[in-house]
């Protein structure tokens, strides 16, 4: 059954029980939540998951009120691990970040890196950088104009077969980049604007059904681009090396160094078989035309 | 056939073999339990070295990587960094023993697959304390964030230098120059250590002797600190056991031991706990013998009844512990490291502090 099918009442008290299972790829999770206020906004942006009821689950999470009137609440992992207390009113952030947290922490199966990625026919496009470098509204972009999502936060990487791992959860979004996305994707269903978290005011946005149903389905890494976002620059692209490209994958990588041999092979084969550029970006159209370039064979590789 | 009755992360810990038969459902119950322990490395080494990792489910499989990566990861950078702590400490031209996780993986004992160490225990002569520090100092270690109460608790009572962390590579170093605190009832005497001690082949470290390692282990778990969810070093007992065991005159030099350094106390606490949780092998006269060592029935009875179920986390999950037993053990063991009026001090100021914090965060 999907969330959707659900009324938000229904919805609430399962959330409040026992907790729902929801699978995002690879990943199953229980997720108990006792804040009410958060099951319209699960309900919105978690619309086409399915519910499931596997016997097995990778993280069970609790979100609950802590502190009295502080208005405080806690995400707590298996019962047991607690991440430090944050402001209710930004519960929702929470979730989201704690899941994707839930993976770096405990999942070292997979290469991880820190990187949106979308996928056309199968074959996806990286963008790694760090925060600000404008990957996730990029990605949502992408998104809107028909890629299917992976993750705007997380390459999942099979480090054996190069596969990369759909999450497909929601799509967090930052300040202006929020307001630039509804106009860009109309279509695109938002959360509540959530005010005052460490990056700002924040918006969800669900991720489109077809991500959501072909999520149990990898892709091939075939670009990877470094974005960098500055309103004084001409946007345009950049070829960067293999090496330059691997260099930016590692130092992005949440467990590069704990892989290590590992890590080094898969990554020198993955940039092996992708394009790579940078993409120095002032405008989100313009941005969007080099990165149409790119992922077609106009574009010109630099010579190894 | 797996009994039924026996808790699966035991039963998993003492025979591997027994992985091959969980279920899902098992796996889903023993996983968090074994993060919450830190024993997930131990159970994947032990997976893989039975040959049972590619037999598990999938979904099972890649937390089982996972622990074996982490275990791979913490050997390699744990001997790393004892690398560049003997060239720190070389200038100190004094003994180094290293202690408890470190030593184990440094002498390659099977204790130390899939171990997580938290942080690098070593000890050296109090003599060389003030040297130790300012090179430790001085080659990028920094003394964690406390504030004076806490630097005065450390320097004054307690056995170590405040915990150190090293600026770029952020691993944890505990200085110690005893193994218990100077306030102790126990009074180990150091000396007799120091003389047991073996070098570690190709370097300078030292290690204890097999009897002083599992007597040290003993009275760290069940004399010093928290035992909440320490499991883990109760199957480092076990193993020790095991291990050391197999030399015939293991077990009349431990009670040796035990006796000179006024450990017999935590010696008995590990066999007996080891015997019923893990199901130990223990010979029969060694066994006899540390029945002379328990302490009165009241004692032991309160002990029963609420160590097993701090050192495992329940089987419905890790949830939150029975608070009440985990207070107990919190209390005894500071009221065996420290003399009452102490300890009462020390108690109302942290309780203090803490509802001063409580009160600034809620």
């Amino acid at each position: 059954m999907r969330i959707r099918e659900l009324t938000p009442r229904a919805l609430n008290e399962r959330l409040r029980g026992e907790g729902i299972g929801l699978r995002w790829g690879p990943f199953v999770s229980q997720i108990r939540i006792e804040l009410p206020e958060l099951t319209e906004p699960i309900h919105r942006l978690y619309a086409d998951f399915s519910l499931c009821e596997e016997q097995f689950r990778d993280f069970r999470i609790t979100i609950r009120h802590r502190g009295g009137r502080a208005q405080r609440a806690e995400f707590v992992l298996d019962n047991c691990y607690a991440l430090p207390l944050f402001p209710r009113a930004i519960a929702l952030g929470m979730l989201e970040w704690g899941l994707n947290w839930c993976v770096y922490n405990n999942i070292h199966s997979y290469l991880l890196i820190h990187a949106a990625v979308a996928a056309r026919d199968d074959r996806a496009i990286l963008l790694t950088g760090p925060p600000g470098s404008g990957k996730s509204t990029l990605c949502a972009a992408l998104v809107g104009r028909g890629w299917r999502l992976l993750s705007d936060e997380l390459a999942v990487i099979d480090p054996r077969t190069l596969d990369i791992w759909p999450l497909a959860r929601p799509i967090c979004l930052k300040e202006e980049a929020i307001d630039l996305i509804r106009e860009n994707v109309p279509a695109a269903v938002f959360g509540p604007a959530i005010h005052g978290t460490a990056k700002g005011t924040i918006a969800h946005m669900r991720p489109p059904a077809e991500s959501v149903e072909r999520s149990n389905r990898p892709a091939r890494a075939t670009w990877i681009v470094l974005p960098r976002y500055d309103p004084g620059f001409r946007t345009g692209l950049e070829p960067v090396s293999s090496a330059r490209g691997m260099l930016s994958l590692a130092d992005n990588a949440f467990n590069y160094h704990l892989l290590g041999e590992t890590a080094f092979d898969a990554l020198s084969e993955l940039v092996g078989q992708c394009r790579i550029a940078r993409l120095y970006n002032s405008s989100l159209t313009d941005a969007l035309r080099e990165l149409e370039v790119l992922t077609t064979d106009a574009f010109r590789p630099p010579p190894q | 056939m797996r009994n039924p009755a026996i808790d699966p992360l035991i039963e998993s810990l003492v025979r591997p073999h027994s992985m091959a038969e969980l279920s899902l459902k098992e796996w889903d119950a023993l996983l968090p339990r074994a993060r919450a322990t830190l024993l997930l490395p131990r159970l994947a080494k032990l997976a893989e070295r039975y040959g049972l990792i590619d037999g598990v489910p999938e979904v099972v499989h890649r937390h089982l990587i996972t622990g074996i990566e982490l275990a791979r990861e913490q050997e390699r950078s744990l001997k790393w960094e004892l690398q560049r702590l003997e060239r720190t400490l070389a200038a100190l031209n004094c003994p180094v023993l290293l202690l408890k996780g470190a030593a184990y993986v440094a002498t390659g004992l099977p204790m130390a697959d899939g171990r997580l160490v938290s942080d690098i225990d070593i000890m050296i002569p109090p003599e060389a304390l003030g040297r130790a520090e300012s090179e430790l100092l001085r080659a990028g270690w920094q003394f964690s964030k406390m504030d004076d109460y806490d630097r005065r608790y450390y320097l004054e009572w307690m056995h170590e230098l405040p915990p150190l962390r090293h600026r770029q590579r952020q691993t944890l170093l505990d200085v110690h120059h005893a193994i218990l605190p100077r306030t102790s009832r126990l009074r180990p005497d150091i000396s007799l250590l120091w003389a047991a001690a073996q070098p570690l082949p190709g370097a300078r470290f030292l290690t204890l002797s097999p009897a002083d390692m599992l007597l040290h282990c003993a009275a760290h778990l069940f004399q010093d600190g928290d035992l909440h969810w320490r499991l883990r070093d109760l199957f480092d007992l076990h193993q020790m056991m095991d291990e050391f065991g197999r030399q015939s005159d293991f077990w009349p030099v431990l009670f040796t031991r035990a006796k000179m350094l006024d450990l017999e106390r935590p010696l008995y606490y590990a066999s007996r706990y080891c015997r019923r949780i893990l199901a130990t092998e223990i010979p029969a006269e060694a066994a006899s013998k540390l029945e002379r060592l328990a302490p009165s029935a009241t004692a032991r009875m309160g002990m029963d009844c609420v160590i097993p179920q701090t050192l495992i986390p329940p089987e419905g999950g890790p949830g939150v512990s029975s608070q009440g037993a985990a207070l107990f053990l919190y209390m005894r063991s500071h009221w065996l490291r420290m003399p009452p009026p102490l300890l009462a001090a020390h108690l109302a100021r942290k309780t203090f502090k803490r509802m001063r914090e409580i009160r600034q965060t809620g």
